[in-house]
């Protein structure tokens, strides 16, 4: 074994040691964030966010230690594949949690959405109240 | 049956990346194997029909390599900054809910201006408005007016990034004529 190459073997594993501490951090970012946030919507925060990079780093670190180079194509789509799944997910629950009102008011700041609902409601509101009259009228 | 056919030209970003996904799940990239995939891809999807994407047709490699590299470092920034806000502020972090009007119409440039944003700094999709293209958003630790303006801004230039890369001439048009403004 020439000694150069065990300097490349130092580097690389010093790399990926560093990289697999940092992303369980990052998961374990995520897991405190669960617990300690308020309400739904930041919880979706930290569920999506550093798990993400989180799993960047593990799944970087998995490639530098593997040393051939078919593996990374398949680590590749994995990320990329979590990073469109990911904001989806959280979206809909963000969405779902947001519309059947699961959040807390008085953490928010400005609400621009509200106003919209609100609109939205009343103006559905006043089309099933014309629908009625408009049945009652015509109906033949 | 009264299907929208679709050109091979809009179809070829979804076979290749199909072909990629085969190769990179068999670990195997040898022509046999590659052709093997493109014939499964060619029956999938034309087995499994989607609606087609509309895509531009122009996609610019030098806006995109810088995008996806401060992409990278700005998921680090947030996940730094979201992990910083779990372990200190916790319970007591304030939010709002702001309304982003993008500019683009396109389906795809919503959907990725949304990814990008649920992905960077403190930011979530909470609700999409398609007819007005406008995305509301889930601003965490946003609790002054400023910040508010911040966040909007960003995402707009966000959506700058992603039309320089992939969007149409048009919109590549209205950016310019911003940027002069």
């Amino acid at each position: 074994m020439n000694p150069e190459a065990s300097v490349v073997d130092n580097v690389i594993d010093t790399v990926s040691a560093v990289f697999l501490v940092v992303g369980a951090l990052m998961s374990l970012a995520a897991a405190v964030g669960l617990l300690r946030f308020p309400d739904l919507l930041s919880r979706m925060h930290a569920a999506t966010k550093p798990q993400v990079l989180g799993l960047f780093l593990l799944l970087a670190a998995i490639g530098l230690q593997m040393r051939t180079w078919w593996v990374w194509p398949a680590l590749l789509v994995a990320w990329i594949f979590q990073l469109l799944t990911v904001p989806v997910s959280a979206h809909m629950v963000g969405r779902a949690g947001y519309r059947t009102k699961h959040l807390h008011r008085e953490l928010l700041s400005s609400d621009e959405l509200d106003a919209v609902v609100q609109k939205a409601a009343q103006s559905a509101r006043d089309d099933s109240s014309r629908d009625e009259a408009d049945d009652g009228g015509r109906r033949d | 049956m009264s299907r929208r056919r679709i050109s091979l030209r809009q179809e070829l970003p979804l076979l290749v990346w199909l072909v990629i996904v085969w190769g990179a799940l068999w670990q195997d990239f040898s022509p046999g194997s590659l052709l093997f995939g493109a014939l499964l891809a060619v029956l999938v999807a034309r087995m499994f029909y989607l609606p087609p994407v509309e895509v531009s047709g122009r996609f610019n490699i030098l806006h995109a390599v810088p995008f996806a590299l401060r992409f990278l470092g700005r998921v680090a920034a947030a996940s730094v900054e979201v992990m910083y806000l779990a372990a200190v502020r916790g319970p007591r972090v304030i939010s709002s809910v702001v309304a982003v009007p993008l500019r683009s119409h396109q389906d795809l440039m919503v959907t990725a201006t949304g990814h990008v944003i649920s992905l960077i700094p403190g930011s979530l999709v909470v609700e999409v408005d398609r007819s007005t293209s406008t995305l509301y958003l889930h601003g965490l630790n946003v609790s002054s007016p400023e910040e508010v303006e911040n966040l909007r801004r960003e995402v707009r230039s966000i959506e700058a990034g992603l039309i320089r890369i992939m969007g149409s001439r048009e919109e590549l048009e209205a950016i310019r004529q911003e940027a002069a403004a």
